[in-house]
C-alpha cells in the first residue's frame, strides 16, 4: 500500500487536523474578534471531513488505520454532534458569567482536534492508534471542561476529568501491555489470532483491565463516578459535547475492539459487558430520581442509556451491532436537543439556570420549549411512539435473538426505574405552577432551529427513517464482521 | 378488499385535528375536538355500514412496510369493529362532558383526547404485533397529561401510578412479542394466530402478557392504580379510561393470549378464575364502603371487568360471546355513570356522597338517567348489562359451577353497592341548601346522556345487532382454543350413569343462575 492511499483513506482525519492548525494560526493572530467567522468555518471543515468518508474504504499506514462503514457511520455521528457543539456555545458563553466577555477562539478548534482523535479512535486497527487518538481526544477534552476559567466548578470538572481520565488511561494502557505481552503483538488482526488460539490467565487480566478502560470511557458503571461532576461543572455547550460525541467514539472503540480484536473471546467479554450494561441502567435509574440540577440528570439519564446500548453489545451479533449503532444515532440526536432545552434555562440576566424546579410552569410560559423537553425525555425513556423507543427495541431483540432472555428481561423492567424520573421532569414541567423566577424567552435561530429538528427526528416521524438507518448500521455492523 | 383506506383516515383525522387544535385558541379547540370526533363516528358508522358480517374474517386490510422490521398493518374483524365503534361513539361525548368543565388549557386539553383517540383506534385496528405495542404503549402520554394537567388535588401521585404500573406491566410483553416474532418469523397478528408456540414455551408468553393484560383490565391485585386514576382525572379522563383503555385488557387476552396460546391458557384457568372471583367479591365488598362516588364506579370496575376474564377463559361460546357484551355495555354504562357523577360534580365540586340526597325531588331528569345506568350497572333485564353478564355466567357455568356460584354472588353485591349509592345521592330528605339549589339538566347534558341511554336500552333490547359481527370471530376463536378446552365439572358428570338427566338440568340451573 503506497503512502498516498493511505493518506487518501485518512483524509478526513487530514480535513480536520490541517484546518484546524489553520485555524489555529488564524485565532493567534485575529484574536477573539474572529471567534464566529472560526466557528463557523469549523463547522464547514467538519462537513468537508463528513463528505470525505466516502474517499473509499480500506486499510491504512500497515493496519494502523482502518477506513470502513463502520468508521464512517460513527464519524458522522460524532462530527454531527460536534458541530452541534460548536454552533451553540457563543450565545451561552456570551451571556454565562454576566461579563459579556463572549466566547474565546480557542473553542471550535479543541473540538476540531477533539474530532481528530475520536476519528483515530473508531478507525483504529490497532492498539497504538486507538490509544493515541483516545489521549488526542481527552487532552483536548480536559481543557474544554474548564473552559470557563472564572467558574471555579469549570475548573473542578476540567481537574477531576483529567485526573480520572488520566487514572482511567492508565488502566486502559496496563491492559493493553498485558495483552501486548502475552499475544505479541499489539495489532487487531494479530491479537484476534492469539486469542483464537486460546484463553490464558494473561490474556485475560489483559482484557479485563481494557474492558475496565473502555467502561471508564463511556462511563458505564462501576467507572461512571466522573460522569455526574463533569457533566454539571462544565459549560453547557461542553457538556452537550461530552454527553454525544466522545460518548459514540468510546462506544464505537469498544465494540471494534471487542468485536475484531477480541471477537473469539465473547464468552469472556461478555460477562463484563452484561454486568456493566444491567448496573449502568439500574444505577442511571436509581441515582437519578433524586438529581435536582438538570445537568446531574441528564450525566445520570447518560449512564442510563450507555447501559442499554451495551446491551447490544452484550449480544455479540451483527444485529447487535447495527442496533447499538441505531442507538447511538439516535441517542445523539436526543442528547443534543435535551441539551439545547437546558441551554434555554436562563434567568431575567440572561445567567444560566440548572434547577429542575425552575422548570416549574414552563408549559406555560413558552409551550413550544415545553413540548420539545416533553419529546426528549418521554423519548429518552423509551416510550412509544417516540422515536427513542426504537433503540431500545433493537438492542433488546438482539439480545433475545441469542438468547440473552433474562438479560433482556432484566434490562426492559430497570428501564421502567428510569422512566420515573424522565416523567417527573415532565411533571415539573405541565402540571406544577409557574415558578417565581420565570426564565425569559430568548433563543437564537440556530438553538430554534437545531431543537425543531431534533424534536421532528425523535417524533413519531422518525419511524420513517428506520429503513434508511437500518441499511446504514447494517452495513456498518456488517464491517466488523 | 377496500382500496381506500379507511383505518387509516380514521387514525389520521383526530391526529390533524389535534395538531390544529393545539395552536388555535380555547373555543375554535373545542369545535375542533367536537368537528373531528363526530367526523370519526360518521367514518366509524360507515365502517359498520360496510363491514361484511359473515365475509372474510379480516376486513379493511391495509398494509404498507413501512417500518423494515415491522409494518403499518391495519385491518379489523367483528371484535375489533365493536370496540372501534365504541371508542368513537364516547368521543364526541367526552368533548362534550369537558366543554365547560375544563377552563384552563384547552387546546392542550383538546389535542389530548384527539390523540388519544387515534391510538385507540390504531390498537384495536393494528394487524402487527409491535404496530399494537406501540399503539398500545404510546397512549400512556396522553392519559399521563390528562390526568396530571386536569385531575384533581392528588392528580401527581395518581398519574405516576398510572404511568409506572402499566408500564411496568407491558415492558415484558415486549420482551415476549420479540420472542414469537423471531419464532414464527413474522409479526404479523393474523399469523401468529394461527401459529403453534412450543406449549413449554407458551406459559412465560402467556404470563408476560397476561401482566400486561391484567394490569390494564385491571384484575385483582393489580388493580390498585384504577381507583387512583379515576377519582384525580377529569370527568372525561374517566370516562375514557372506564370506557375505552380498560377494554383494551380484555382485547388483549381475546387477541393474543387464548389463540396464540391455547395451552397455557388451559394451563392458567384457575390463576385467572381465581383472581376474577376474589375481584368480584372483594371489590364489590370494597366498593360498598367507598363514600367517593367515583371511588366506587372505579371499584365496580374492577368487579364488571372480572366478569369479562370470567366469560374469556370458560373457553366456550356463551362464555367468550357474554364477556365481550360485557366489554361493551360496561364501556357505555361505567363511562355513563362517571358523566353522571360528572353532571353532579360540576354544580357542587364534591364527590362526596354524603354531600348529596334527595336528588330526585329537584333534578327529575337527571335522576331517571342516573337509575337508568344504574340498572344497567346491576344488570337489569332489558338492559345492556344482563345480557352481558347472563351469558358470561351461562359460560362460566357450563366450565365450572363453583366458579358461576361465586361470581354470581357479584352480582347481588353490585346490586347492593349500585343501589345504596342511588339512594344516597337520589332519595332521602333534599335537606342540603347547595344541593336543593343545584339546576337539573341543560341541553348539553341531555346531548351528552341520551345517546347513551338510547344504546343501553338497544343493546339490552336487540342485543343480537352488537353479536353479530363478532359470531363468526368467536366462532374461529372457539375452533382454535378447542384443542386445549379444559374439562369442565359439568360436563364430567355428563359421562356419568344418567346422561340425559344431568344434560337437561344444566341449562335449567344455569339460567336459574343468572336471574339472581
Amino acid at each position: 500500500m503506497s503512502y498516498v492511499e493511505s493518506l487518501t483513506l485518512t483524509l478526513p482525519e487530514l480535513v480536520l487536523t490541517i484546518g484546524a492548525l489553520v485555524l489555529l494560526l488564524v485565532a493567534g493572530w485575529a484574536g477573539d474578534k474572529a471567534t464566529r467567522a472560526i466557528s463557523w468555518a469549523s463547522v464547514l471543515l467538519l462537513f468537508v471531513a463528513g463528505l470525505t468518508l466516502n474517499c473509499g474504504q480500506g486499510v491504512a499506514f500497515g493496519g494502523q488505520y482502518q477506513a470502513d462503514a463502520f468508521a464512517a457511520f460513527s464519524k458522522v455521528l460524532i462530527y454531527f454532534a460536534a458541530g452541534a457543539s460548536i454552533l451553540i456555545a457563543p450565545r451561552f458563553f456570551q451571556l454565562a458569567d454576566g461579563s459579556h466577555v463572549g466566547l474565546r477562539a480557542e473553542y471550535p478548534i479543541l473540538i476540531l482536534l477533539a474530532c481528530v482523535g475520536m476519528g483515530m479512535m473508531v478507525s483504529a486497527g490497532d492498539m497504538m492508534s486507538l490509544y493515541v487518538g483516545l489521549e488526542l481526544n481527552s487532552l483536548a477534552a480536559y481543557v474544554l471542561a474548564s473552559f470557563m476559567r472564572s467558574d471555579s466548578r469549570s475548573a473542578e470538572a476540567g481537574l477531576k476529568y483529567f485526573v480520572l481520565g488520566a487514572l482511567a488511561s492508565g488502566i486502559l494502557l496496563y491492559g493493553i501491555s498485558l495483552v501486548y505481552g502475552f499475544t505479541g503483538t499489539t495489532s487487531f488482526a494479530g491479537i484476534a489470532k492469539a486469542y483464537g488460539e486460546g484463553m490464558s490467565m494473561g490474556k485475560l487480566f489483559g482484557l479485563v483491565f481494557v474492558f475496565s478502560g473502555l467502561a471508564f470511557k463511556v462511563s458505564a458503571v462501576p467507572f461512571h463516578m466522573w460522569t455526574p461532576d463533569v457533566y454539571e461543572g462544565a459549560p453547557t455547550p461542553v457538556t452537550t459535547f461530552f454527553a454525544s460525541a466522545p460518548k459514540v467514539a468510546a462506544m464505537g472503540m469498544g465494540v471494534r475492539l471487542a468485536v475484531e480484536a477480541m471477537g473469539s473471546a465473547a464468552d469472556q467479554w461478555q460477562q463484563i459487558v452484561i454486568f456493566a450494561a444491567l448496573a449502568s441502567t439500574v444505577l442511571g435509574g436509581v441515582a437519578a430520581i433524586n438529581q435536582t440540577n438538570i445537568k446531574r440528570l441528564l450525566a445520570y439519564s447518560s449512564i442510563n442509556n450507555v447501559g442499554f446500548a451495551l446491551i447490544g453489545l452484550a449480544a455479540g451479533t451483527k444485529e447487535g451491532i447495527a442496533a447499538v449503532l441505531t442507538y447511538l444515532a439516535v441517542y445523539v440526536v436526543m442528547t443534543i436537543g435535551s441539551f439545547v432545552c437546558v441551554l434555554q434555562m436562563r434567568d431575567a440576566e440572561g445567567r444560566p439556570v440548572e434547577n429542575i424546579s425552575a422548570l416549574a410552569g414552563l408549559s406555560r410560559s413558552r409551550p413550544g420549549l415545553a413540548a420539545a423537553f416533553a419529546v426528549f425525555m418521554f423519548s429518552l425513556a423509551g416510550i412509544p411512539p417516540l422515536f427513542g423507543f426504537w433503540p431500545k427495541f433493537l438492542v433488546f431483540d438482539a439480545a433475545v435473538a441469542v438468547g440473552l432472555l433474562p438479560l433482556a428481561a432484566v434490562g426492559i423492567a430497570t428501564s421502567v426505574i428510569g422512566a420515573f424520573y424522565y416523567i417527573k421532569v415532565v411533571k415539573i414541567i405541565y402540571f406544577d405552577e409557574p415558578a417565581s423566577d420565570a426564565m425569559i424567552p430568548a433563543s437564537t435561530l440556530v438553538e430554534t432551529g437545531l431543537m425543531t429538528a431534533t424534536a421532528l427526528a425523535v417524533s413519531p416521524l422518525g419511524y420513517l427513517a428506520i429503513p434508511i438507518l437500518a441499511t446504514l448500521s447494517g452495513r456498518a455492523a456488517g464491517a466488523l464482521f | 378488499m377496500m382500496s381506500f383506506p379507511l383505518l387509516s383516515v380514521m387514525i389520521a383525522v383526530p391526529l390533524v385535528a389535534a395538531a390544529v387544535a393545539l395552536f388555535t385558541n380555547a373555543t375554535n379547540a373545542r369545535w375542533i375536538a367536537l368537528i373531528a370526533t363526530l367526523v370519526d363516528f360518521a367514518l366509524g358508522i360507515a365502517l359498520w355500514a360496510n363491514y361484511d358480517i359473515g365475509g372474510a374474517q379480516w376486513q379493511f386490510v391495509e398494509s404498507a412496510p413501512l417500518f423494515g422490521k415491522f409494518a403499518w398493518a391495519l385491518g379489523i374483524d367483528g371484535i375489533a369493529l365493536m370496540l372501534i365503534m365504541l371508542s368513537v361513539f364516547l368521543m364526541p361525548i367526552c368533548i362534550l362532558a369537558s366543554w365547560e368543565a375544563i377552563e384552563k388549557r384547552v387546546p392542550e386539553y383538546m389535542a389530548a383526547f384527539l390523540l388519544m383517540e387515534s391510538l385507540m383506534v390504531g390498537v384495536f385496528a393494528a394487524q402487527d404485533l409491535f404496530l399494537f405495542y406501540i399503539f398500545f404503549e404510546a397512549g400512556l402520554i396522553p392519559m399521563y397529561l390528562i390526568i396530571g394537567i386536569w385531575g384533581g388535588v392528588n392528580r401527581i401521585y395518581a398519574s405516576y401510578k398510572f404511568f409506572l404500573y402499566t408500564l411496568l406491566g407491558s415492558v415484558l410483553m415486549l420482551i415476549a412479542m420479540m420472542w414469537m416474532a423471531q419464532q414464527a418469523g413474522s409479526s404479523d397478528i393474523p399469523t401468529l394466530m394461527n401459529y403453534d408456540f412450543p406449549v413449554h414455551a407458551q406459559s412465560l408468553l402467556f404470563l408476560a402478557f397476561f401482566a400486561s393484560f391484567a394490569v390494564k383490565m385491571p384484575m385483582w391485585p393489580v388493580h390498585t392504580w384504577l381507583p387512583d386514576a379515576h377519582v384525580q382525572a377529569p370527568t372525561a379522563g374517566s370516562v375514557i379510561l372506564a370506557g375505552v383503555l380498560l377494554k383494551m385488557g380484555g382485547y388483549g387476552l381475546l387477541r393474543f393470549s387464548l389463540p396464540m396460546f391455547p395451552e397455557a391458557s388451559a394451563e392458567f384457568v384457575p390463576l385467572v378464575m381465581g383472581l376474577s372471583l376474589v375481584a368480584v367479591v372483594y371489590t364489590s365488598l370494597v366498593a360498598l364502603v367507598q363514600s367517593d362516588m367515583k371511588k366506587l364506579i372505579a371499584y365496580s370496575s374492577v368487579a364488571h371487568m372480572a366478569f369479562v376474564t370470567i366469560g374469556l377463559f370458560a373457553f366456550n361460546r356463551q362464555g367468550i360471546e357474554g364477556a365481550l357484551v360485557v366489554m361493551l355495555s360496561h364501556g357505555l354504562v361505567a363511562a355513563a355513570l362517571f358523566l353522571c357523577v360528572g353532571v353532579i360534580y360540576d354544580r357542587l365540586h364534591t364527590r362526596e356522597i354524603a354531600r348529596y340526597g334527595g336528588l330526585a325531588t329537584n333534578m327529575p331528569k337527571y335522576a331517571l338517567f342516573f337509575l337508568l345506568f344504574t340498572m344497567a350497572s346491576i344488570g337489569l333485564p332489558g338492559t345492556s348489562g344482563f345480557v352481558g353478564e347472563f351469558l358470561s355466567l351461562i359460560g362460566a357455568y357450563e366450565a365450572n359451577s363453583w366458579v358461576a356460584f361465586v361470581a354470581t354472588t357479584g352480582i347481588i353485591l353490585g346490586a347492593a353497592y349500585m343501589l345504596y349509592l342511588y339512594r344516597r345521592v337520589a332519595y332521602g330528605e333534599l335537606d342540603k341548601v347547595d344541593v336543593a339549589a343545584m339546576p337539573d339538566m341543560n341541553k348539553r347534558e341531555w346531548l351528552i346522556m341520551a345517546p347513551i341511554a338510547a344504546v343501553v336500552l338497544w343493546m339490552g333490547v336487540y342485543p343480537e345487532s352488537f353479536i353479530a359481527p363478532m359470531r363468526a370471530d368467536v366462532g374461529v376463536l372457539l375452533a382454535r382454543i378447542e384443542r386445549a378446552n379444559p374439562p369442565g365439572d359439568a360436563q364430567l358428570k355428563k359421562g356419568a350413569a344418567k346422561p340425559v338427566v344431568a344434560a337437561e338440568h344444566a341449562p335449567e340451573a344455569a339460567h336459574g343462575e343468572g336471574q339472581h
